[in-house]
């Protein structure tokens, strides 16, 4: 038996959380180091899994398959195809920047505060997360999906709910609470999302038999497991609910604001640009696979809601007054753009979309990290409380720039291209969509320029006079995300290579083809 | 004799019981009707033991009794210690136990 | 010899990548650095040059593949150069401008403590604006038509803790986002189409007829009007010119080298590069001339009122772009002028800009013409170099200016019909509002009475005047000394003067070096295609009432500025005068419509999320909580109410096995 590298990517930052909780009290510093080594080591694990992988070999590769619960047909499988694998390396890459990036957010308090900060626990809980997040992107079971994709609530809610900004505008009390109110809209949104999923997956054990993602597509391929179309909808719908609730798609989306509003930066940084992935993920891998008609029945349902969620998620962000509502909206409408480009059906639109969940990981976490070190400087979220930073920081000013820019995809940064292949994916099966969609790059535009201004240029107000320019550490976290943009913006052919072959899988599922340019047809 | 009488007496000694709890505020008495309670099950158990001739009904008053020992055991226990932190055995007095 | 067409971009991104990086201890050489690189550019753009001039017309073509870029199933976008005579024609404005407005920022911002970035960004913009030129496919020209963008925002907030600064830079940006809408629509055309964005198949070359003549009108008109959308956006076109005027906030080296001479026409090389499209949409082309008609009227009348030396220059631009854009319109009896007078309009436009930066230069920054005044005795190299840009742009005969603009009024008419005579009409008019400011300017700078004696230069009525001090930036300490006090006009240094008398070289001779013979046209031919226009009148007539009109101009701005002295405090002026100070209210018909009504909506659906979406979910949650705070009052603690419960509970259970017994 070949060496089981998917669980060990898998179950490295699981050991590695239990390691860094049982790091006794007194040694926080030791707790640090020993979670960041543990993200490297799951970092270099990944990046085997990359080099192992081969594009354009079988569709899961590295598969393991072992018995689990016998009697309900629940098995023990992994397996990752194209998708799968960038998605993987962007987790794993991400963490060791958020780990970093929260280097002292969970350091205990001044004294006099009676809060407990267990510092430990933020890093073990981050890597818990991550073992689960890579485990559910890793898992070709249902059952097996549903379990961590489940299960990372758990560790989420902690970090959402235990461990805010150093400082708050309206002190620690009320920032309790709304973390907590934070912290609890989150699990109840994605616990009521789950359940329906739930509920839906028993409903697919029934009518197929068992939780296999490749038997159950093959035989729905080969016609030898036939649903009735009602039933097909309402199973999809029960998998898509969930998965929307998680991505998150308007009108299911008002939880993200709260959660990363009320998070510190790193951990606002986890939710949007890993936690999230797993529902647009999961669209791509179970929606369209299992539920084929049912999903083609639902696109234009579903395009609706995606372009509601681009331009609205885009209206709310410029209407914001704090920096981290402001991302997290700029998120919502990134969200739109992603599952707009998997529902499109067209190859430019998957993988587009897949691109883009992998370039909006990385830009998010450039500008919301820098964000982050903002606001600890300052220990205010609110953009009026900002100004002129440009003039006494301006590396951080510069850092912050860059990732706006590559929020409202400016060509030549990464999520130009993977925005452009979504919009012309898009466009050439639905123009009008694509053309309301393309709005969404100026108001992206709109938003990230009046950030900048309000908070960077102008007048220095004298609360920022002193603020000091980025660290080391901080500089560490940020120039090597920035380097990814722009080499990713220049050169995406890495990625594109190995999610292509995926995508194009992915829509013989469907049994969608291309629409053929019209002039070229006709010749 | 006709073992109806007994079922007479079980439910007699049951309402007396059940009477108990519900108005007495001394736990200890209140426990006192408690197993009053069991012991008219007990009778009646077995006077229907008796009236279908099988050892059913006789077998499960010796759980019964069993079970009470051991609830003694616990409920004394309980009462003895509420009593030393609240210095009264009144059950109306713990009424700690509410959401 | 293909290989240096990368070169050619890669040396200034590489200034602009040590410049930023690079940090403090550049401080010192980074001026150099940044010019030396575009210099390099430049050189390296006259070997190719001379290399094409050695090809046969119909070969100079060169073409560069660098790598694959995005490839996905069925969309496939290269990294590719292609250098032809029309890019040739750019990549030598551009850096050739470029290297003289480089060596000119080096003594205008010498007392800047942000130099080094200054010079970072001006070598990003030549890379950005060459990559647009040279891209050999419309993805990778998006990506050089938002560089400059950015380089355009980036340089216009230059001195960005000034507010207006700031808010000038972010609405350029926004502007020409919008524009940058049109050109993603019309590349997501030209894919679903045609299946490819490349010039190649898609426009065609010498041996093939490229794919745009196969499709149909209506799809050629909507990529047309979509590209139309980018170029209105990028050159500053009605109804998209907003942010030109605003953008004279960034440093004068900047508005005469991106705001003048070379980022503001990329529409006009994007129109003219699309040729093929627009030859086969005679609607869109329409458009093309109708936008461009009304623009070089709109900018001319904008330029008369202006007091701000640089907006009315900017008026001035927007209008010239306004006769580019037009002459691109006419199809192929159009092409070549338009670039002709985009070539000459590059020199003499980015001179008349450095001679204001010099005059500013000289005035402690002060840009409110009517604080100048008899300038001409202590600047005369500025005076003369600017006298020869003003000569050209007004088309006195035998300069630049005539040649090119004199062939489009030419063209226009050449147009035929009603619309011949209209087009034609506006340009005339044009000519003669040109002539008009421009004289104004002239008078108003370089003549009449010193009005600048005895003023202080910054005074809170002048409707534009910047706080001198600020100007320059925090480190200009010498200016804030002298700033509140009378200024003492004085020549600029050589390092300065030099680029413009180059300059002013090129407006005086450039356009009848390009007309000898035709030889630009036949340069341009094999790129734009050629056909001689033939005028209803002759040519020789539109000439003449060019001339004629030009003269009138001139004559009424010397009525109204030279023989009278000019007002120091601002006149209240006629309504036309007043709207047209006002930007003709384009600014007030944006704020009350799109900015008011943008503010509105957002604040409406940041209530709509926190009360509408997010309510129906906390009102579920809130019900739910409230049913069991009901319910919870049932649980009291008391061990009896419960024991009374059970009873109760057993009772009616009880009660009801006996009931259904009983039925």
């Amino acid at each position: 038996m070949s060496f089981p590298l998917l669980t060990a990517t898998a179950v490295l930052p699981a050991i590695g959380a239990i390691a860094t909780a049982a790091v006794p009290a007194a040694r926080r510093n030791a707790a640090k180091s020993l979670a960041l080594l543990f993200s490297l080591a799951t970092l270099v694990l990944a990046i085997v899994v990359l080099v192992r992988f081969d594009p354009d070999g079988a569709r899961y590769q590295l598969t393991e398959s072992h018995s689990w619960i016998a009697d309900f047909g629940v098995r023990y499988e992994l397996g990752v195809d194209g998708i799968a694998v960038a998605l993987i390396a962007l987790t794993a890459l991400l963490i060791p920047f958020i780990i970093l990036a929260g280097w002292h957010d969970a350091d205990p308090l001044e004294t006099g505060s009676k809060r407990w900060r267990p510092t430990q626990g933020f890093f073990a809980l981050i890597l818990a997360v991550e073992a689960m997040v890579i485990l559910s992107f890793e898992a070709t079971d249902v059952f097996l999906f549903y379990i961590f994709f489940e299960a990372m609530l758990i560790p989420m809610y902690f970090l959402i709910g235990g461990f805010g900004d150093r400082a708050h505008e309206h002190g620690e009390e009320t920032a309790s609470t709304q973390r907590s109110y934070a912290a609890v809209k989150f699990l109840l949104y994605n616990l009521v999302g789950g359940l329906i999923m739930l509920a839906a997956v028993i409903g697919l054990y029934v009518v197929a038999g068992n939780f296999s993602l490749t038997e159950i597509a093959e035989a729905r391929a080969n016609g030898s497991l036939d649903m009735a179309t009602n039933t097909e909808r309402w199973l999809f719908l029960g998998f898509f609910f969930a998965f929307a609730v998680k991505a998150p798609l308007w009108p299911l989306h008002t939880w993200l604001p709260n959660a990363m509003g009320e998070a510190t930066a790193p951990v606002a940084v986890l939710i949007t640009a890993v936690v999230d992935k797993v529902g647009t993920f999961a669209m791509l891998r179970f929606c369209l696979q299992l539920f084929p008609e049912a999903s083609k029945w639902a696109t234009p349902a579903i395009l609706v809601l995606a372009l509601i969620s681009i331009i609205y998620g885009a209206l709310l962000a410029v209407g914001q007054r704090d920096i981290k509502r402001l991302v997290a909206y700029a998120s919502i409408s990134h969200f739109g753009f992603i599952i707009m480009g998997i529902f499109a059906m067209t190859s430019q639109g998957q993988s587009g979309a897949t691109l883009y969940m992998v370039n909006h990981g990385i830009s998010t976490a450039a500008l919301m990290l820098v964000a982050g070190f903002l606001i600890s400087r300052r220990g205010s979220r609110l953009i009026a409380d900002y100004g002129g930073v440009q003039k006494v920081a301006p590396v951080l000013a510069g850092t912050f720039l860059i990732g706006g820019l590559a929020t409202l995809s400016l060509p030549g940064l990464a999520p130009f291209v993977s925005e452009f292949l979504v919009l012309v994916g898009t466009f050439a099966r639905y123009p009008a969509i694509g053309i309301i969609a393309t709005f969404g790059i100026v108001l992206a535009a709109l938003y990230t320029l009046v950030l900048y201004q309000r908070t960077m240029t102008g007048p220095v107000k004298p609360e920022v006079s002193a603020m000091p320019d980025l660290r080391a550490r901080e500089l560490v976290v940020v120039a090597p995300l920035i380097v990814l943009l722009i080499f990713l913006g220049v050169y995406p052919k890495p990625v594109t290579d190995i999610v292509d072959p995926a995508v194009k899988q992915t829509l013989s599922d469907v049994q969608k083809k291309d629409p053929q340019p019209e002039v070229e047809a006709a010749k | 004799m006709n073992p109806v009488n007994y079922l007479y007496l079980a439910a007699l000694l049951f309402t007396i019981g059940a009477t108990g709890v519900l108005i007495r505020r001394n736990a200890i008495v209140v426990f006192m009707c408690i197993e009053l309670m069991l012991n008219a099950c007990n009778l009646a158990l077995v006077a229907f033991s008796r009236m279908h001739g099988n050892l059913d009904g006789q077998i499960i008053a010796f759980f019964t009794m069993v079970v009470a020992a051991a609830e003694v055991v616990v409920g004394l226990a309980i009462i003895v210690s509420l009593f030393r932190s609240r210095h009264s055995a009144s059950v109306d007095d713990a009424s700690l136990m509410k959401l | 010899m293909e290989n240096l067409i990368a070169l050619l971009i890669a040396a200034p991104l590489l200034g602009a990548a040590v410049l930023l990086v690079g940090g403090r201890r550049l401080d010192a050489v980074g001026h150099w650095i940044g010019t030396v690189l575009a210099a390099v550019s430049f050189v390296l753009g006259l070997v190719l040059f001379a290399d094409l001039l050695g090809k046969d017309a119909e070969d100079r073509t060169l073409t560069q593949h660098l790598f694959s870029w995005i490839p996905v199933e069925g969309f496939h976008a290269d990294v590719a150069f292609q250098l032809d005579q029309l890019s040739m024609t750019f990549v030598l404005l551009i850096t050739g401008v470029g290297s003289l407005i480089h060596l000119y920022s080096v003594g205008y911002m010498e007392h800047d403590e942000r130099r080094r970035r200054f010079f970072g960004y001006l070598n990003l913009f030549l890379a950005a604006m060459l990559l647009l030129v040279l891209a050999d496919n419309y993805l990778l020209l998006y990506v050089g038509w938002e560089g400059v963008g950015l380089a355009s925002y980036l340089l216009i907030g230059f001195w960005q803790h000034k507010p207006s600064a700031a808010t000038a830079a972010k609405k350029a940006f926004l502007v020409n986002r919008v524009g940058d809408m049109g050109l993603s629509i019309a590349i997501m055309l030209m894919f679903t189409t045609f299946g490819t964005f490349a010039f190649g198949p898609l426009l065609g070359t010498h041996e093939q007829a490229g794919l745009a003549g196969d499709a149909t009108e209506g799809q050629l008109t909507a990529i047309g009007l979509m590209l139309l959308l980018a170029a209105c956006g990028k050159s500053a076109q009605v109804p998209l010119q907003s942010w030109l005027g605003d953008a004279m906030e960034g440093p004068t080296p900047v508005s005469a080298l991106i705001h003048a001479a070379t980022m503001v026409t990329a529409g006009v090389y994007l129109i003219v590069r699309s040729g093929a499209i627009f030859d086969a949409a005679p609607d869109a082309q329409l458009v093309v001339t109708i936008v461009g008609a009304v623009t070089l009227l709109f900018g001319a009348i904008v330029g008369c009122a202006k007091d701000d030396i640089k907006k009315a220059l900017a008026g001035s631009t927007m209008s010239q772009i306004g006769y580019m854009v037009l002459a691109a319109g006419l199809g192929p009896i159009g092409y070549a002028f338009a670039i002709m007078h985009l070539v000459t309009h590059g020199f003499f436009k980015a001179g008349l800009f450095l001679g204001a930066g010099s005059v500013m230069h000289g005035m402690n920054d002060e840009v409110d013409m009517r604080k100048y005044g008899g300038l001409r005795k202590y600047m005369p190299i500025t005076f003369i170099t600017f006298g020869l840009g003003y000569l050209a742009i007004i088309g006195f005969p035998g300069l630049s200016g005539f040649f090119s603009k004199d062939k489009i009024i030419e063209a226009a008419f050449a147009k035929g019909g009603t619309e011949g005579w209209i087009l034609g009409g506006c340009a005339l008019l044009g000519a003669a509002i040109t002539a008009y400011y421009m004289t104004r300017v002239m008078l108003m700078t370089f003549f009449g009475e010193e009005r600048w004696r005895n003023q202080p230069t910054r005074s809170p009525e002048a409707p534009s005047a910047e706080p001198a001090a600020e100007h320059h930036g925090e480190a200009a300490s010498d200016h804030v000394a002298t700033a509140t006090g009378e200024p003492h006009p004085h020549e600029s240094p050589k390092v300065m003067t030099i680029p413009m008398i180059v300059l002013a070289i090129g407006s005086v001779f450039a356009g009848g070096f390009f007309s000898i013979g035709e030889r630009f046209v036949h340069w341009l031919e094999p790129v734009t295609g050629y056909e001689h226009g033939h005028p209803p009148v002759s040519a020789l007539t539109v000439t003449l009432s060019t001339v004629a009109v030009m003269v009138i101009g001139v004559g009424i701005a010397y009525a109204q500025y030279g023989r009278r002295p000019v007002p120091v405090v601002v006149p209240r002026g006629s309504l036309l005068t007043r709207a047209a100070r006002r930007d003709l209210l384009q600014d007030d018909f944006n704020h009350v419509v799109l900015v008011r009504g943008g503010e509105h909506l957002t604040r409406s659906l940041v209530y709509v999320d926190h009360t509408l979406v997010d309510g129906v979910v906390n009102g579920t949650a809130a019900s739910v909580g409230g049913l069991s705070g009901r319910m919870r009052k049932l649980q009291n603690g008391f061990a009896r109410s419960y024991a009374v419960s059970m009873f109760g509970g057993a009772a009616v259970l009880i009660a009801a096995t006996l009931l259904m017994r009983a039925v």
